[in-house]
């Protein structure tokens, strides 16, 4: 079951529109995952996909069908919810059941649905107890089991894991991958979190500002973010965004903000640029006064590398990783360099394709 | 609660029908009453229903032929005192189970529930001799003194207090507040929602007694409005339709507007105490 | 003067009064004995005089025969119970009364249960609505009762009116037992539908909306998510409102004095009306009060499910 989006758009009210063109196809078994920051409208374009929020523009296709009049449960899909929606006066058994029953199924197929959807996320043991003796991430298996049951072959998953702890957290993130990929599911998933995005996704969709930014692999949103909102989303720590321009001397080297000088294998563009630099593509050692370019501001030590605050003369504040432990003090002059590996955007934050061999050396 | 991609419009237009026929049966009764309050009692003893007659004539005789001003002062008076009286003390009583600890706490709040369980109409013959004894009969204190406090007042306010973050009964004690001072300042003000409920609920209790008042008052002087409409009913007036229903609509009025304003209020309110 | 006490226990050293305020939260303290006689007091003072004391002195006087102004005078043990609970005449007040109570409940929760689902549907001015529905909550028992008793009027009235119209037969509303039964059933669900629709609107406001959501997904009709989510949902309201209704039921009065005094031929002399009666009509207190301690007992007993609902309140 494939899913098609044309030129979706959401209005509110005429003021306030929420959504504008957004457009894409999710292929059939895909894990597909939404991503941006609260309130970019990610929740709203799942909801319209389940049913749950109508469609102010566009077309919603599941298969061959344009859905947009569709009630939900026409469109033979399942959702799982940010708080589970679990039935608090039902049993984990006829929570599962409940969507199973409401459509009058054979008792018979029911049970067997059940049963079988409870063993694939070892729930077996619980199914009389109630959702309130449950822990987060049991009840999170509930809502699976639901969606596993239903037999539908798409399912919508409202930000599932934000109500569990970080540990928690990894965990489901496994089982859910293992459970999408086993049944063949194509799963839509809605996140903020860019960690959820890039470990488990086929295609992430980055919304942000009403608009989509960028879809694409999980490595070719990291690798060539579209712009520098995506860049920033991205990667942790973040990346680096600095000013830059050509040097007024060689046209094969960039001048960023007069405190470091990267030579390039190919011409700079004479335009104003911002360059992305991620926290471990700088080089940062101990240097007099005379040769340093930025002063170390602290130092969070992280067991397998430490992170270096640090601001250039220029007043600009950077982030480094460094492998290991190293022990600089705040105040202490340094010299930051950096290698070629670089992300280069226009004034309006537009990534440009500078050149194959700047990716080359990286 | 019934979330569609769109709903149907046929399916809004009946939804928004059986509102206005549910809203026409449950407010029937106010407009029968409200119409026929503006219509000469003579057509309305002709059945004529739909005259055309409509004056404020029933109103300015209700005005001026009977005490229903006085009524309303008494019932006012009365249901004051009594949400005034029941809020200071229930809270008091509440505080007294929640911050204070002393012997028998659990044994005299086992009492106090115990008194919500037993009907004041049980009780009327022997607290009828008592007032009697104490010289009370037919005063605006009969009908305010035995309800000056309540138990269910005391337990509301009691499951309130306990809500309260301990922090806050530790912080006063390292400030060396007293146990007046964290009442005054501390407990009432931040259970404003509930002494508000405990409020419109015991001014709306005092304002409906009924039997208490018609055994323990026997003149316009003192009778509240519920008893006063009956002794209009019982008087020459028994026929008169119209001016009956005037004074009928010179009660329920103000009511109704203090309701809808205050509705906000009141709904929160009740939901706390019954739900959660 | 509220401080005396206090300063005369403790020693007015800064740290040595902190600590001691300190536990007070957890220990005992002497101080607090005081503390809650202020406290206390008031409450428990009218508490005793005018709930205590004469539900001791109802029962006393429900062991003896009285005289005409409620002196006791033999005593007599249970045999006022066992007169009342053998005479036909009481025991129909006690099945009319039974009738009442549940008649009302019941239509009361239908009905409020119907108001406040369609009034809990998101559509443009359903406030308005919901203010409507409420608006019997303001409606005091007299009025509720000069309204109804036009309604019901034998000559007048706007049914017997309608009827004429219709050309239907006339009903004596007031003067037949069954159809006063109803009148006065009818007047008491209508005067409590205000309160009890606005605590059901706030429970089937508070049922998440995802729940709906999820069955909306699963392909669960309105009707089965009523059925299904919405009545197990709100099922601990819809037990203590049917409590509430109950027990208000069992105490009717006001309503009965003004739209029937207990008429006609007894059919709806419920009980407490039967106590006003027995007491301060026919003089008889001692009857009165057995009848007084056997409404109690029957109170008692629905507050005292109430408590234990109310104590497990969430029965899932």
């Amino acid at each position: 079951m494939s899913i098609t989006l044309r030129n979706i758009r959401k209005d509110y009210d005429q003021n306030t529109e929420v959504l504008k063109d957004v457009s894409v196809k999710v292929e059939t078994g895909e894990f597909f995952v939404i991503v941006g920051p609260s309130g970019c409208g990610k929740s709203t374009l799942l909801r319209m996909i389940a049913g749950l929020t109508p469609i102010t523009g566009g077309e919603v296709q599941i298969d061959d069908q344009v859905v947009n009049e569709l009630p939900p449960k026409a469109r033979k899909l399942t959702m799982v919810f940010q708080n589970y929606a679990l039935y608090p006066f039902l049993s984990v058994w006829d929570n599962v059941a409940f969507g199973l029953k409401a459509r009058k199924l054979d008792s018979a197929d029911i049970k067997q649905r059940v049963d079988n959807a409870l063993k694939m996320v070892s729930l077996t043991k619980l199914r009389k107890r109630k959702p309130r003796e449950l822990s987060g991430g049991q009840r999170q298996r509930v809502a699976l089991a639901r969606a596993v049951a239903s037999d539908a072959k798409i399912c919508l998953m409202d930000e599932p894991l934000s109500n569990l702890d970080a540990q928690l957290r990894i965990k489901m993130r496994q089982e859910i991958y293992a459970l999408q990929r086993k049944l063949g599911l194509t799963l839509i998933y809605v996140t903020h979190d860019q960690v959820e995005a890039m470990t488990m996704a086929d295609h992430i969709m980055v919304l942000h500002d009403k608009h989509v930014q960028q879809i694409g692999t999980p490595s070719e949103i990291y690798q060539t973010p579209a712009n520098d909102f995506v860049a920033k989303f991205f990667g942790t720590p973040q990346i680096n965004i600095l000013p830059a321009k050509r040097s007024a001397d060689n046209d094969h080297i960039l001048n960023v903000s007069s405190d470091l000088e990267i030579a390039l294998n190919q011409p700079v563009p004479a335009e104003n640029l911002k360059i992305g630099v991620r926290p471990d593509d700088f080089k940062i050692e101990r240097a007099d006064g005379v040769s340093s370019n930025a002063v170390v501001k602290n130092t969070e030590f992280l067991g397998n590398e430490t992170i270096v605050y640090a601001t250039m003369n220029s007043g600009s504040d950077i982030h480094v990783v460094v492998d290991g432990q190293v022990a600089f003090r705040s105040y202490e002059p340094v010299k930051v360099t950096a290698s070629s590996k670089l992300l280069f955007f226009d004034q309006n934050g537009n990534r440009i394709n500078l050149a194959k061999e700047a990716l080359v050396h990286a | 609660m019934n979330i569609v991609a769109k709903p149907k419009l046929s399916h809004t237009i009946l939804n928004y029908i059986l509102l206005i026929v549910l809203a026409a049966v449950v407010l029937g009764p106010f407009l029968i009453g409200l119409w026929t309050s503006f219509l000469p009692t003579m057509d309305i003893a002709k059945g004529n229903f739909l005259s055309l007659h409509l004056s404020l004539q029933n109103y300015i005789d209700a005005f001026t032929q009977t005490p229903i001003i006085r009524y309303l002062g008494n019932s006012l008076f009365i249901s004051v005192a009594t949400m005034i009286a029941q809020l200071i003390f229930c809270s008091m009583s509440a505080y007294a189970f929640v911050f204070l600890k002393f012997k028998y706490r659990n044994f005299l709040f086992g009492l106090f529930l115990a008194t919500m369980m037993l009907p004041f109409e049980a009780e009327i013959i022997p607290n009828f001799t008592t007032v009697k004894a104490l010289g009370l009969l037919n005063t605006y204190s009969v009908m305010i003194i035995p309800f000056l406090t309540s138990a269910f007042g005391t337990f509301m306010l009691r499951q309130s207090f306990l809500q309260m973050p301990a922090e806050l009964k530790e912080a006063a004690d390292i400030e060396g507040l007293g146990h007046f001072q964290f009442y005054w300042k501390i407990a009432l003000p931040y259970n404003k929602i509930s002494l508000l409920t405990l409020g419109a609920y015991s001014f709306l209790g005092a304002w409906n007694q009924y039997l208490w008042p018609m055994l323990t008052t026997f003149s316009n002087a003192y009778r509240p409005v519920q008893n006063g409409l009956r002794q209009l009913q019982s008087e020459e007036t028994f026929n008169d339709w119209g001016m009956i229903q005037a004074t009928a609509a010179i009660v329920v009025i103000p009511t109704l507007i203090v309701l809808f304003v205050g509705q906000h209020y009141f709904k929160s309110g009740m939901n706390e105490g019954a739900v959660k | 003067m509220l401080k005396s006490p206090a300063s005369s226990q403790t020693k007015p050293l800064a740290v040595n009064q902190t600590k001691q305020r300190t536990k007070t939260t957890f220990a005992l303290n002497a101080k607090d004995k005081y503390y809650a006689w202020i406290f206390l007091g008031p409450s428990l003072l009218i508490l005793s005089v005018f709930i205590f004391y004469p539900m001791i002195k109802t029962l006393y006087l429900s062991l003896f025969l009285t005289n005409t102004v409620g002196k006791p005078t033999v005593f007599v043990g249970l045999s006022n119970y066992i007169s009342l609970l053998t005479s036909a005449d009481y025991l129909s007040s006690l099945g009319v009364t039974m009738v009442y109570v549940f008649a009302v409940t019941i239509l009361t929760i239908a009905i409020g249960l119907v108001l406040a689902n369609y009034a809990s549907k998101e559509l443009a001015g359903i406030g308005i609505f919901r203010t409507l529905f409420s608006a019997t909550m303001g409606v005091s028992v007299s009025v509720a009762a000069i309204f109804w008793l036009f309604i019901f009027n034998p000559s007048t009235g706007f049914l017997s009116l309608i009827s004429t119209w219709l050309h239907l037969p006339q009903i004596g509303w007031l003067t037949d037992p069954t159809a006063a039964m109803i009148a006065v059933t009818i007047t008491t669900v209508w005067m409590n539908l205000g309160f009890t629709f606005l605590i059901l609107l706030g429970a089937i406001q508070s049922v998440p909306t995802t729940l709906y959501e999820a069955a909306n997904v699963e392909g669960a009709s309105p009707r089965y998510q009523f059925l299904h989510i919405t009545i197990p949902m709100i099922s601990p309201t819809l037990f203590f409102v049917s409590i509430i209704t109950l027990i208000e039921a069992f105490k009717s009065f006001g309503l009965i004095d003004l739209m029937t005094k207990g008429g006609p031929t007894n059919a709806t002399n419920m009980l407490v009306y039967r106590i006003y009666k027995d007491a301060f009509y026919s003089g008889n207190f001692a009857q009165a009060s057995a009848e007084s301690i056997i409404l109690t007992a029957i109170i008692a007993l629905f507050t005292w499910l109430q408590f234990k609902i109310l104590e497990k309140r969430v029965n899932y």
